[in-house]
């Protein structure tokens, strides 16, 4: 079976690569666009953080035995209490600078980072062990959808669409986004600003740790995993705009099934696909697919 | 009181001016000497860098334009400069002119559409579009992917000076460096930088004075990427070598610290930033990955203690210095 002269088993095989790839696209721009409304920081530790993350998981399981499940609750805590530290000690005290200093600093962060782990663990890589639950395929008839690519496309929209539900829906989403809006306004009604502001920014870090865990039986756990990752994830911001939730997941997830598709039909252009379709957008709506002009 | 305070204001204008032009003079006399006492190689590496973070300084320090893609124009030039000498034969002068060509054709496309946004978006957007010059070069045939452009001639600069004999190539590399940075200073100092200037303070306001922003900043960008591309394509020839190296995004970091530890628009920051992370990263060359710890760390101690960069505060404690030693006369 073919469609346009593509065997379809192939099509369907990188269609579903894309949607993974998109649904950690989808996970980290959802993270640095929460962290962008509230703090005004372009956070480049994320891609080291992811990668903390995805190390945590593989730590845990190597000299603690712990294993996946509990990975995925304890490794985004772990990266989200650092991230508060970060957020206590060093961010605090750039709100009232030009933004470019948080990007700097969170640039300075992820080099240590990346360069602490590449200098203990190397750049070849581990590999973190599936979970023996999702051992195994599903047969969808037209192809077969291993169990943990499943779960990961599943899990991820549902963080997704929880956290859309919490900022869009809720009684704190909505002090959220008001003090996005006018942060001196919602201190002023009794709400503790900088507090929120340290547990977003420590949230948006989980996020990170926590697509770093789900990452780890797909990729290698590599110290260099962050950094590939996170200048994509910047080129997906660009075109969606940071200014909506929904635009976010749906860009990342859109993004993916892109990239997968050229695979199939132009490989040579697949590194690169993303930030060409950045470009046009820029051209045509530089405000991002999603976004409003400020 | 008009009177007096126009040429009050004029002197001290022009003792700032001169304090510049003897502190040039002591820069390029202390280059010039510099081979006696320290391995030439290592020096003409530290002149190619502070080029590129003095181009990089002009969109920055007077721009107020963070670019985080500037490696492209760097590795982009070195590129066309080494295989235009390797494979077309071309003399060296002719190689780096024709690099420093592509990086500004290349700066005027990137300069384009990074313009459209603003601030932060700015520094995304080229970050993204270097990476894209770096699969480029990647995959691109002519680049030679991981191996990268080797054994490129230096050959003779106008069919005159012999670029094999590194005294010769040294002091044609410090003139080129002369060259950029005089430029560079005439740029900051001229109708232009002041414009730029006002568009970095005020863009709205600059505008309603009827000055076109996006055009003024377009072509600070081409500026930057042009010199920057003038660095690049001098150190292909110089190291005989084009590589991958200067197209990751690691590159662009790298500029971006040397300018903030020099000092963000002052003249003279980016070359004493240049001059103390190349020397970092030689003399610290056997401890591996702990260089990018490190070069991380400088990162954060010069954003949360030390914003204005070495040359930046040295002029603060100078200007504060001189205002306690003479209160009356100002």
């Amino acid at each position: 079976m073919t469609i346009f002269g593509f065997p379809t088993q192939a099509l369907f095989g990188q269609l579903l690569i894309g949607l993974i790839n998109g649904a950690f696209y989808a996970m980290l721009s959802l993270g640095l666009a929460v962290i962008f409304g509230l703090l005004n920081i372009i956070n480049f530790t994320h891609g080291a953080q992811y990668m903390v993350g995805a190390f945590c998981a593989w730590f845990l399981l190597q000299y603690a035995g712990v294993g996946y499940w509990w990975s995925l609750l304890l490794a985004p805590l772990a990266v989200g209490a650092i991230g508060i530290v970060i957020e206590r000690t060093m961010l605090a005290r750039l709100y009232k600078l030009d933004h470019l200093y948080g990007l700097l600093l969170t640039f300075g962060l992820a080099l240590i980072m990346q360069g602490i782990f590449t200098n203990y663990f190397g750049s070849s890589g581990l590999p973190y062990q599936l979970p023996e639950e999702f051992a195994g395929a599903l047969n969808l008839g037209f192809m077969f959808l291993p169990k943990y690519r499943a779960w990961v496309i599943v899990a991820s929209l549902l963080v997704c669409l929880g956290t859309w539900y919490v900022i869009e829906r809720t009684k704190l989403g909505a002090y959220l986004r008001a003090a996005t809006e006018n942060p001196a306004l919602v201190q002023a009604f009794g709400i503790n600003v900088p507090r929120m502001v340290t547990l977003t920014y420590g949230f948006g870090v989980a996020l990170a740790a926590l697509a770093g865990v789900m990452a780890a039986p797909i990729y290698t756990v590599n110290p260099q995993m962050g950094a590939n990752i996170i200048i994509v994830v910047f080129a997906v911001v660009v075109i969606g705009g940071m200014g909506s939730i929904l635009g976010a997941v749906l860009t990342g997830f859109g993004l993916g099934l892109v990239e997968g598709l050229t695979k199939v039909f132009y490989p040579e252009a697949s590194n690169t696909v993303i930030f060409i379709i950045m470009a046009i957008v820029l051209l045509i709506k530089p405000a991002g697919l999603f976004g409003r002009e400020r | 009181m008009a009177t007096t305070a126009a040429p009050a204001a004029r002197a001290r204008w022009r003792s700032a001016d001169r304090g510049t032009a003897i502190a040039f003079v002591v820069m390029v006399l202390l280059f010039a000497a510099a081979p006696l006492a320290v391995y030439p190689v290592f020096l003409m590496n530290v002149l190619c860098m502070a080029i590129f973070a003095c181009a990089f300084n002009l969109l920055i320090g007077f721009g107020g334009l963070l670019s985080f893609g500037h490696a492209m124009f760097l590795g982009m030039a070195g590129y066309v400069s080494a295989h235009a000498a390797k494979v077309w034969g071309l003399p060296p002068e002719a190689a780096i002119a024709l690099g420093t060509a592509t990086a500004a054709l290349l700066g005027i496309l990137a300069g384009l559409l990074a313009i459209r946004r603003q601030g932060i978006y700015f520094a995304m957007i080229t970050l993204a579009l270097a990476q894209m010059v770096y699969f480029f070069c990647l995959q691109a045939p002519f680049t030679h992917g991981e191996d990268g452009i080797q054994a490129v001639p230096r050959g003779r600069m106008f069919a005159l000076l012999d670029l094999n004999n590194v005294r010769v190539l040294y002091y044609v590399v410090l003139a080129i460096f002369v060259a950029a940075f005089l430029l560079i200073y005439r740029t900051v100092h001229s109708p232009f930088g002041q414009v730029l200037k006002a568009i970095r303070e005020n863009e709205p306001r600059a505008i309603s004075l009827g000055y076109n922003a996006d055009r003024y900043k377009l072509l600070a960008f081409v500026l930057s990427a042009t010199l920057a591309g003038l660095a690049g394509a001098t150190k292909a020839i110089v190291f005989q070598l084009a590589s991958l190296t200067d197209v990751h995004w690691s590159m662009s970091g790298e500029v971006v610290l040397m300018t903030l530890l020099g000092g963000m628009g002052t003249i003279f920051g980016p070359v004493v930033g240049a001059l103390i992370i190349v020397g970092l990263q030689n003399y610290l060359a056997p401890l591996g990955q702990w260089v990018t710890v490190i070069t991380g760390a400088i990162f954060v101690v010069c954003v949360l203690a030390f914003r204005r960069g070495i040359v930046g505060e040295l002029g603060a404690w100078w200007k504060k210095r001189h205002a306690g030693d003479r209160p009356t006369s100002a």
